[in-house]
């Protein structure tokens, strides 16, 4: 195994002892453990930066399903290591805010951190895994741990609903997806990543081409939460806040967006892949920002914050994939391309402040019980290291200076007016939907900071007495909000060792013609576009603040009440009915009904393979002649089970039963398979004790259903299986069509060191048969054991 | 439910040891001879069930305190670990290995991976029959 691999699989290994060290050391809180592993996974992942010309690129792979050409290929370049060190390095401030967050006494730590564990080491799986289906399954467990998260204090309903909620969206996506990348291994014959954008050229023609792009596109933005399917993302908050901070801002809805800049040099120069990315993250981040002035929760604010964020960084990774064009002038391209720098730099930004502003909302939430704006004001005085952190974390979310956000800002609103300069159309629409929507952006960011911090305090007082957060919980946001203001002083830290490369990643095609990016971020470039944009952004947003009140009256008038969430649970409800309906129609409860299912599948099935596979070759010349005492025992046999056939009452029943059992085991005795025999005669003496001891359940033996056509059923179904049955015993002792294997088990005792071949069989040649038959047999009676324990109590509920 | 019956209930007395036994000769013998892990588990259970029938299931319960589903999760264990064990000896999932060794009295005598895993569906074999049984019987 290659170290990157078992950095991967770290996590996973960690989660494992994550339970003892709970239950063996409760007086230390489990996250002062766990908190080792993004620390040693950072300092790992930081080696490698930066990772700057191809030489560099890190390739490993291990074998996992050989035979059907799955395996671990790890590709670390610089838009993966982007993605690691977020995820590892936002995972130590928040693991580390969760230490004072989470309480050690009262919550349910150890499934906290083994889902969390869970989650950092999928998400590290599903960024640097090359092998398509690699990285679909890493994608589908990150969903996994995230519905397990969200539904942390499953005592809430809302949790489950939540967690429900995103997993139904986000697996739907991820499903589609799945089909999108099977399309795409159809047209280019391989799993891989690497080897499908070798292959982008000639992909274009191929009839699956333009289905795979759609259904990546779908799992992409059921992941990153776009429009219309952001509505999982604000339910998600019902997770504790440090979980909201990492999967639900920093890095889990922003696999969609990688998924979607890792495959723009396959699809990056079709107009459908951009402009559906443009316009889906346009109509994003517009309804997002919309949205989120409505708010009075304040979590929920940041949520739908969040989905405009994400569509903001989606809208610009579209315009950038457009340089691809095959037809485009090379001075367009270059200047199409700066829109790609701006959606990565947009992203570390965004992952940054959006962690910052989460922890403080988390602090208000834990310390005074409430995160209500309705309920809260004038916090400023009694808190006033969050206030700092709240303004640091809002002001770069609404593009001020001097915090990151301003640079990443500027830099959106030059793709989108360089995308209006590049192309025809309507392109007039790109800047100013980026405008109104950064104008509401600065609008909840004021509502955010200036109705919780200033303002007088309410007259319906918050649970607890306002007090300032323990010094703990202060640290990750600190950190964050230092790294907001060095971003702006000093962008070009990342310009040049992984932006540039990254962008190389994403574009390719533009970068070789370029000969690379030159990224420069500065803070001023003289008196521009951008400039007074943000400019009418501050005044008109402040004008909108002050008269907020006309805004609510607007928001107001918009007929809300959710209705996209109402689609989401009316389908619900309506799919539950419908399969409802369709279970009732044949689980009807009657064991009579389930076993003529059972033995018509039987006939089916059985019968069906006979004649398909040809096998109904009868031969008796060869058979050795039928002596008395077989005849005898065969009599006995059809004796009983006639006898059973009419017995009056049960017990005689059970009893003519068994008697065929012995019989038969009888047969094996003559034919020389003691092995059978015995297991035969232990098997029918426990069953008839079994039989003997559920006797006192059993209801009377009732007249049978008298009806004509349902008497006809069963006569049919009977003497189907038995025709069948004997047709199998009759095809086996015909000349076999096919060469016995029986040969290669007569060696047992050299192969296995046994002389019995029966007992070598199951322990040996095929023990993980034995293996998985011990394990099912060992599931049913545990589920014989809850139906008559726990099924009885159920039954005094109902 | 209590019924007593001196003859069956003393006959019982012997017959069960002589049922344990055989089911142990048939577990450890069951590499060369008929036998096995699953057959002394049956043979083993049907003993146990005897018991049963002669006294009560609270008397049994009482006699053999073994909790009967951990035994058997136990028994699946084994198996596993039988198995993983030759993945650690860099064989594939429960590839099985004998020797022959010399002890002293006995002769030579075989050694073989098979009877560990073996003893491993012996328990729960017995398990399982015996989770079921008393579930029933138990049931009021």
């Amino acid at each position: 195994m290659s170290p990157i691999i078992l950095a991967v699989f770290f996590p996973f290994a960690f989660a494992l002892i994550v339970p003892i060290l709970f239950k063996v050391l409760r007086r230390i809180h489990t996250g002062w453990f766990v908190l080792a592993v993004p620390i040693l996974l950072f300092g790992y992942f930081i080696r490698f930066y930066p990772i700057d010309g191809p030489e560099d690129i890190v390739v490993q792979s291990a074998a996992w399903i050989p035979r059907l050409d799955i395996e671990f290929a790890i590709v670390l370049d610089s838009l993966s290591l982007l993605f690691a060190l977020l995820i590892t390095g936002m995972g130590c401030l928040v693991v580390l805010y969760s230490i004072f967050y989470l309480s050690k006494e009262r919550e349910a730590l150890h499934n906290f951190y083994v889902y969390l564990l869970l989650f950092m080491g999928s998400m590290l799986g599903a960024v640097l895994s090359d092998h398509m289906l690699a990285l679909y399954t890493f994608w589908e467990l990150t969903s996994i741990s995230s519905f397990l998260l969200i539904a942390y204090w499953y005592q809430r309903r809302n949790s489950r609903y939540g967690a429900l909620k995103s997993l139904l969206i986000t697996m739907t996506g991820g499903f589609a997806m799945l089909l999108g990348m099977l399309m795409l291994r159809a047209a280019t014959g391989t799993y891989s990543i690497r080897e499908t954008i070798a292959l982008a050229d000639t992909l274009g023609e191929h009839p699956l081409f333009l289905p795979a792009m759609a259904l990546i596109l779908l799992g992409a933005f059921a992941k990153s939460a776009q429009f219309p399917f952001h509505i999982w993302l604000p339910d998600a908050m019902e997770a504790p806040t440090p979980i909201s901070a990492y999967l639900h801002s920093a890095t889990m809805v922003k696999a969609g967006i990688y998924l979607v800049a890792r495959l723009t040099p396959i699809f990056g120069g079709h107009p459908e892949w951009s402009w559906s990315i443009v316009i889906v993250g346009l109509l994003t981040l517009l309804w997002g920002s919309f949205t989120a002035i409505r708010q009075v929760d304040l979590k929920a604010m940041l949520a739908f914050s969040t989905v405009s964020q994400l569509g903001l960084i989606m809208s610009l990774l579209g315009i950038g994939s457009m340089a691809l064009t095959p037809d485009m002038a090379h001075g367009q391209a270059v200047l199409l391309s700066g829109a790609v720098a701006a959606a990565l730099f947009h992203l570390v930004n965004h992952s940054i402040f959006k962690g910052c502003l989460f922890m403080v909302i988390g602090i208000l939430d834990h310390e005074l019980g409430t995160r209500d704006i309705r309920r809260l004001g004038g916090l400023a005085a009694v808190m006033p290291v969050s206030f700092t952190l709240a303004v640091i974390g809002a002001f770069s979310m609404a593009g001020l200076p001097p915090f990151g956000g301003f640079l990443s800002k500027e830099m959106f609103f030059t793709g989108m007016l360089d995308a209006y300069r590049t192309l025809e159309g309507w392109t007039m629409l790109l800047p100013a939907v980026a405008w109104l929507a950064s104008v509401l952006t600065f609008v909840y960011c004021m509502i955010l900071v200036f109705r919780v911090f200033t303002g007088p305090k309410p007259e319906e007082l918050p649970d607890k007495p306002p007090h300032e957060a323990p010094i703990g919980m202060l640290i990750s946001p600190s950190v964050l909000a230092a790294a907001v203001v060095l971003l702006f002083f000093a962008p070009n830290i990342l310009s040049g060792t992984i932006l540039e490369p990254s962008m190389r990643a994403i574009l390719p095609q533009t970068a070789e013609a370029a000969d690379g990016f030159h990224v420069h971020i500065a803070p001023w470039h003289g008196f521009t576009a951008e400039v007074g944009m943000t400019a009418g952004v501050v005044l008109i947003g402040a004008y909108l603040y002050r008269r907020r009140r006309w805004l609510e009256r607007v928001r107001d008038f918009v007929p809300w009440r959710w209705t996209l969430n109402r689609l989401f649970d009316w389908t619900l409800a309506g799919m539950e009915r419908i399969s409802l309906k369709f279970t009732r129609f044949y689980m009807t409860g009657f064991t009579g009904h389930y076993f003529a299912y059972i033995f018509g599948f039987l006939i089916l099935l059985a019968g069906g393979a006979l004649i398909a596979l040809q096998a109904l070759r009868f031969d008796f010349s060869d058979l050795s002649p039928i002596l008395p005492y077989e005849y005898a025992l065969g009599g006995s046999v059809v004796a009983s089970a006639v006898y059973m056939l009419f017995a009056r009452s049960r017990i005689a029943s059970i009893i003519a039963l068994s008697a065929i059992g012995f019989l038969v085991a009888l047969f094996f005795i003559i034919f020389r398979a003691p092995d059978l025999a015995l297991t035969q005669f232990v098997v029918e003496t426990i069953s008839t004790a079994l039989f003997l001891l559920c006797f006192v359940f059993w209801p009377k033996l009732k007249e049978e259903d008298g009806r004509l056509p349902f008497r006809v059923t069963r006569l049919l179904i009977s003497v189907g299986v038995g025709a069948v049955m004997t047709l199998i015993g009759l095809a086996a002792i015909a000349p076999r069509p096919f060469e016995s294997i029986a040969r290669f088990f007569e060696n047992s005792y050299e192969l296995a060191g046994a002389r019995n071949i029966v007992n070598a069989i199951l322990v040996d040649f095929r023990g993980f048969d034995t293996m998985l038959e011990i394990v099912v047999l060992f599931m049913a009676g545990l589920g014989v054991y809850s139906l008559i324990r726990f099924g009885r109590e159920g039954r005094k509920d109902g | 439910m209590r019924f007593t019956d001196v003859i069956l209930q003393t006959a019982t007395k012997v017959i069960v040891f002589i049922i344990l036994t055989f089911a142990l000769q048939m577990l450890f013998s069951g590499h060369h001879n008929p036998g096995g892990g699953f057959v002394g588990g049956l043979v083993t259970a049907s003993a146990i069930i005897l018991l049963m029938l002669a006294y009560d299931s609270r008397t049994v319960r009482d006699v053999l305190p073994v909790h009967f589903r951990r035994l058997g999760a136990f028994g699946i264990l084994i198996a596993v670990l039988t198995g993983c064990s030759a993945m650690l000896a860099g064989s594939p999932f429960l590839d099985q290995v004998f020797s022959h060794a010399e002890l002293p009295l006995v002769g030579e005598v075989e050694l073989a991976s098979a009877i560990l895993f073996d003893i491993g569906v012996f328990f729960t074999v017995i398990g399982t029959t015996m989770t079921i049984i008393s579930a029933i019987s138990e049931d009021e």
